[in-house]
């Protein structure tokens, strides 16, 4: 009988294979009695430097499979390893308290691991698992015994454990582990991450995983829905082996497009790039060849913060995009609040019609102290790779005027500060309000580039709020009226000598990708698991036949139309 | 020598600012310690700095000793005010 479970699916793709247990390092050892502190003293030195020299390696043979940012985990380690509180407090307990080398390991990393633990915050509990791994190593080295050799795996697995310590899931050889499941973890734990970053299915948080396998069993994951199936029937293998052979396939014709310039089938060249919210995005952003950031929610700083997050706090956090993304273009729109968007310790008064009132730029230029340190926090990281800056919810030629003086003003102060700022920094709006798409011409000749952003556009320019189910029907991405105003946007860029993104969902759907390649858009902006298919779709897609088409697109009468027209005359032919 | 301290970064003793500190500390000779309440740690130990997890808004108090004690004093607390940790209490 095949057992069945369900865990947190957190990279996807699907494996069919045999089980291989991880067997933890027993932490029960025996404490020894009547110890000799020299020789409990010499034990703890050698098992330090043979955890170091450890590292050392790991971190070389991971070199080429982890990021610089994961690889750091082993200098992390190896930090903790050398810290003087942690070796003092180890030392004092052999000294004073006659106690074994690895049993006062585990009462120290213990004592730390609880602190941290304790610690209501992500961050230090993710050290605590750092300690852990740390504490594994030292005890084992202590005690002289292995730890399991996962680079020594030599026939293809699935691996089961109890969770995954960093160093033990960079240690995976794609080549033989085909894939892990584990008890324990969530979407964000360090497992799922590399497991992501590795490409190899992965599902976490599964319980009983553990205690449901043998060495040896057949098991079935599929990474994306959660599901195990533990020695599954002949149908079960059947049903999987075909899901594997079709995900494999697609995977496989959208890897050509990973890190490939968009380029239509006529070799019309445009660009996608990714909207991300924090700096946690970036994986994916690079995973999937994405050309930039064509938008980087600044609101979310603000939203997980516990108060305005200060100028240092910003600054290192669009710095650290920034070097990321090297000299690939990062937009980053300044604070989207209000609407649906609350800060829980910013008041905003409740208001009749959030989505009328005041939001984003509004509140941005009336409290300007706020929007002086975001801008001051941009305009210093500017200088760490290619940074553009966006403001939202735009209405009136006003308004950018006066953000812009706000800008320049921030900057000067900067640059008299010696601080040293990029030459061109470009400022540019989002387009989501109908009054800049009807003044697009004349915006045109003051900011240096448009964002569309669809999905308010839509909403503010058919009148109606798509959560309310009643008149979600109006939110009509394809009816001509927006398309006209899209287009209409992009020629008055296009005149002008700038260049028109899209950030909305609009960007990747695919029945307006066509319509928007043909208008001429610059930048298709969107969440980076779209991208390898977008940039498939585009790569089948004549831009110049699309654009003699155009005209006739923007005369059908409604959203309808143009979606059985792009789907008979364009994606079907 | 003491010093007392508020805690002014709205995310409290990260590891960021206190690696800065840590840093700082390592770079005399004196013995340093910060002491909140009543729990204190060595202050060139990140896990130990770390695991007093200051929030934002407590008093703590650095204290050292040592030949360069003055100088020590001096270099942290321009590494609290500059880098936005904490304000003189």
């Amino acid at each position: 009988m095949s057992i069945k479970i369900k865990g947190i699916g957190v990279s996807k793709g699907i494996s069919i294979s045999k089980v291989y247990k991880l067997v933890e390092i027993d932490l029960n050892f025996e404490k020894i009695k009547d110890i000799d502190v020299a020789l409990e003293k010499d034990k703890l030195n050698n098992s330090i430097d043979k955890s170091l020299k450890q590292l050392d390696k790991l971190r070389i043979l991971s070199q080429d499979k982890l990021s610089v940012e994961e690889l750091k985990i082993f200098e992390a380690h190896q930090l903790i390893i050398q810290d003087q509180d942690f070796l003092k407090q180890i030392n004092e307990k052999i000294e004073n308290e006659k106690i074994d080398a690895a049993s006062s390991i585990l009462a120290v990393s213990n004592s730390f691991i609880q602190i941290f633990e304790t610690i209501d915050d992500d961050y230090f509990k993710e050290r605590s698992a750092d300690i852990k791994d740390v504490r594994k190593r030292l005890i084992a080295n202590t005690l002289g015994l292995d730890i399991p050799d996962l680079t020594a795996i030599d026939q293809e697995v699935i691996l089961v454990a109890e969770d995954l310590t960093p160093s033990e899931t960079s240690q995976l050889n794609k080549q033989f582990v085909l894939g892990f499941a584990t008890n324990i973890g969530g979407r964000t734990s360090h497992s799922a991450i590399m497991a992501r970053s590795l490409e190899v299915p992965a599902i976490v948080g599964s319980k009983t995983i553990v205690e449901s396998v043998e060495n040896g069993d057949q098991i079935i994951i599929d990474g994306q829905t959660g599901d195990i199936i533990v020695n599954p029937n002949e149908v079960e293998i059947e049903i999987y082996t075909a899901k594997k052979i079709q995900f494999e396939a697609n995977e496989k014709l959208l890897q050509k497009y990973k890190n490939k310039a968009t380029i239509s089938q006529d070799n019309y060249k445009t660009e996608i790039c990714s909207n991300i919210g924090s700096f946690n995005d970036i994986d994916g952003v690079i995973n999937n060849g994405s050309e930039g950031v064509g938008l980087y929610r600044s609101e979310f700083l603000y939203m997980e913060s516990k108060e305005l997050p200060t100028e240092e706090v910003q600054f290192e956090a669009y710095k650290k995009v920034l070097e990321a993304m090297k000299d690939k273009l990062v937009v980053v729109r300044t604070l989207d609040i209000g609407g649906d968007k609350e800060l829980d310790y910013f008041d905003i008064p409740k208001e009749m019609n959030p989505f009328l009132g005041y939001r984003a730029i509004r509140l941005c230029l009336d409290q300007d102290q706020i929007f002086r340190v975001q801008l001051r926090a941009l305009i210093r990281a500017s200088k760490f790779g290619n940074l553009k800056i966006m403001f939202p919810m735009i209405a009136t030629v006003e308004e950018f005027r006066d953000s812009k003086r706000i800008f320049e003003e921030e900057k000067a102060k900067l640059m008299n500060e010696g601080i040293e700022v990029a030459p061109n920094i470009e400022l540019g709006i989002m387009v989501e309000i109908p009054s800049v798409a009807m003044m697009a011409d004349i915006f045109a000749k003051e900011v240096d580039f448009f964002s569309i952003g669809t999905n308010d556009l839509i909403q503010y320019t058919m009148a109606c709020d798509r959560m309310n189910e009643k008149v979600s029907y109006l939110y009509q991405p394809h009816n001509p009226a927006i398309l006209r105003m899209v287009k209409q946007v992009i020629d008055a860029s296009h005149k002008n000598n700038i260049w028109t993104g899209m950030c909305g969902e609009m960007a990747s759907d695919p029945i307006s990708i066509p319509i928007l390649l043909g208008m001429g858009l610059d930048e298709f902006s969107m969440s980076s698991s779209e991208i390898l298919s977008s940039r498939h779709q585009i790569a089948s897609l004549n831009q110049k036949d699309i654009e003699s088409q155009i005209d006739h697109i923007l005369n059908l009468a409604t959203a309808q139309d143009v979606k059985e027209y792009v789907e008979t005359n364009i994606l079907n032919k | 020598m003491n010093k007392k301290f508020i805690i002014t970064d709205p995310v409290g003793l990260h590891a960021r600012p206190a690696t800065l500190l840590v840093n700082q500390a390592v770079k005399y000779v004196s013995e340093s310690k910060i002491l909140v309440e009543n729990k204190e740690a060595n202050l060139k130990s990140i896990m130990g700095v770390m695991s007093l997890a200051l929030a934002n808004g407590q008093i703590f108090e650095i204290e050292v000793k040592g030949v360069d004690a003055e100088e020590a004093i001096k270099g942290l607390e321009e590494v609290i005010t500059r880098s936005d940790i904490g304000e003189v209490k």
